[in-house]
């Protein structure tokens, strides 16, 4: 079975699907105290926090196949991008769903003041509204439709990747040393399709 | 007649003002404290704490000043601290600190006072009667818990310690040990953690130092040997493991203030309607309550203003946060 070939794609895709969606099913399980730690003291928070990393890890992810793609040449990687974006947009959305369902318990007035008076949640809510797009135009018959456009489209991606990020880095409370690992991993990854695009300017003139 | 000038009163002799203006309320507390410690029932409750472990406290009595909403479990207050000694996340205190032998255990009183010295932990706190008081805790990261302490009012330290009439605020400090609580070995505050209160505050009946929790010793992770309570304050106020105590004549400045000072003030008393710079203090979540509970709204001085709201008459608390 080489890479690429289509046995190939029909056993790796629900087997990357399965361990993309093993956090949100660990939770789940911890959520009814199924395994041991459960979610702890402030079940809530465990669930935003939690649900938050995994969506920025898989935007970091989905971010890395490119740079990997060229850097490899392993042309393959780029099958699975569409499903580790979408995985992205799912913990994100669940993790948008726990803040407004659970800890705001739907109160709009509150949700609203939060998003006008916090930046950190202007941004997170920002961040969230760009990628409603970017998930309703990844299918198929989608990228068809929009040809050209759909590629500028999806550059939205880098402003919703630097809101998440941002976004998790002014909530934090003092130690900021896991959210700054997480932004300089993005920065490396942006940084790479500066250096890409101007190297390939240069080359043109 | 001519009066000759005593040239012969200490100053430490001279009640500092704070505590002559509180004399009433001093009095009537010690009153309250001693008439509900000859009528209350030994405790019998810390006995049947589920995952409780430590040494029980022998007679401790209960306390008028405590409230009578149900306390959070064992496992929510020992499992969940902020102590960033033992580092930033809400669950490494509980297992960092495991190993951390709080005994034998010093303080070290300076400033204005007639008894400075280091005093060992048993010498200040063993003459004293242990109270349970049950107060409600609310977090400046808008949680909230009930929680069983169990200590003694800070004012009867105080009073032994003799603070002169120069003595306007008392400053605390943590112990500073980076091979004991390692995490102290990266700068997240700067080490070691320190606090503040005025004296008013200081010698205010419901300020208790801790030494135990549901009638036992006081888990490390919840600031063994002894720690502040400051009950209308929020909970970083109440500082962990006091190594120092120094009276002061200028105020004090906390470890959060000097980290953050746009968002942390000197007074840092619970107010629902002076929000954090990044989210809103106006209602909390309380611990333990489950995952649909909700958030309840947060009360001025954390329900504690008939108490304590006269310690601030006259002051913009918006400014002075």
């Amino acid at each position: 079975m080489t890479p690429g070939s289509k046995a190939f794609y029909r056993l790796t895709k629900p087997v990357v699907l399965l361990a993309g969606l093993s956090p949100f099913i660990l939770l789940v399980l911890r959520a009814f105290e199924l395994t041991s730690p459960g979610l702890g003291a402030n079940p809530i928070e465990t669930l935003l926090h939690e649900l938050g990393r995994w969506g920025l890890k898989f935007m970091l992810l989905t971010l890395a196949v490119t740079p990997l793609r060229r850097l490899t040449g392993w042309g393959w990687l780029l099958r699975f991008r569409r499903m580790l974006g979408l995985l992205a947009f799912f913990y994100i959305l669940l993790h948008f769903t726990v803040y407004a369902v659970l800890d705001q318990s739907l109160d709009f007035s509150a949700i609203a003041e939060d998003i006008i008076k916090r930046p950190y949640i202007t941004l997170g809510v920002l961040g969230l509204t760009l990628l409603l797009p970017l998930a309703a135009t990844s299918t198929r018959g989608m990228m068809r439709r929009l040809g050209k456009r759909w590629q500028k489209l999806h550059r939205l991606v880098y402003v919703v990747a630097i809101a998440g990020s941002w976004h998790f880095y002014w909530q934090v409370k003092l130690d900021t040393l896991d959210s700054t690992v997480y932004a300089l991993v993005l920065a490396v990854l942006l940084g790479y399709r500066v250096y890409a695009w101007r190297s390939q300017l240069n080359k043109q003139s | 007649m001519l009066i000759k000038q005593a040239s012969d009163i200490l100053s430490s002799e001279i009640t500092a003002e704070s505590v002559y203006l509180r004399r009433r309320q001093l009095l009537k507390a010690a009153g309250v404290a001693t008439l509900g410690a000859i009528l209350s029932p030994p405790l019998k409750a810390s006995e049947a704490v589920p995952g409780a472990s430590g040494k029980l406290l022998p007679g401790v009595t209960r306390s008028p000043f405590s409230t009578d909403q149900q306390p959070n479990s064992w496992a929510d207050v020992t499992g969940y601290n902020n102590y960033y000694e033992f580092g930033t996340g809400k669950a490494d205190p509980a297992r960092r600190a495991r190993d951390f032998a709080p005994l034998p255990w010093t303080v070290k009183v300076g400033g204005e006072c007639d008894k400075p010295g280091t005093y060992a932990y048993e010498d200040l706190v063993s003459r004293h009667r242990l109270e349970e008081r049950i107060y409600r805790l609310r977090c400046v990261e808008a949680w909230s818990m009930i929680i069983p302490w169990v200590g003694i009012p800070l004012a009867s330290i105080i009073e032994r310690l003799q603070p002169n009439s120069d003595a306007r605020f008392v400053n605390f400090r943590t112990l500073y040990d980076p091979d004991r609580m390692p995490g102290q070995r990266r700068r997240t505050l700067n080490w070691p953690y320190e606090e503040g209160l005025t004296m008013a505050e200081a010698m205010h009946p419901l300020t208790l130092i801790a030494v135990g929790l549901y009638g036992r010793e006081l888990p490390n992770q919840n600031g063994a040997p002894m720690r502040l309570v400051v009950p209308w304050k929020y909970g970083f106020k109440s500082i962990k493991a006091i190594a120092e105590i120094n009276f002061t004549r200028t105020q004090p400045r906390s470890s959060w203030q000097q980290a953050t000072p746009s968002e942390y003030g000197f007074y840092a008393n619970v107010n629902p309607e002076v929000p954090h710079p990044r989210w809103s203090q106006a209602r909390e979540r309380p611990i333990g309550a489950g995952l649909f509970a909700g958030k309840k709204p947060t009360l001025m001085f954390n329900g504690y203003g008939e108490q304590v709201a006269s310690l601030y008459a006259g002051m913009d608390l918006r400014k002075n946060y």
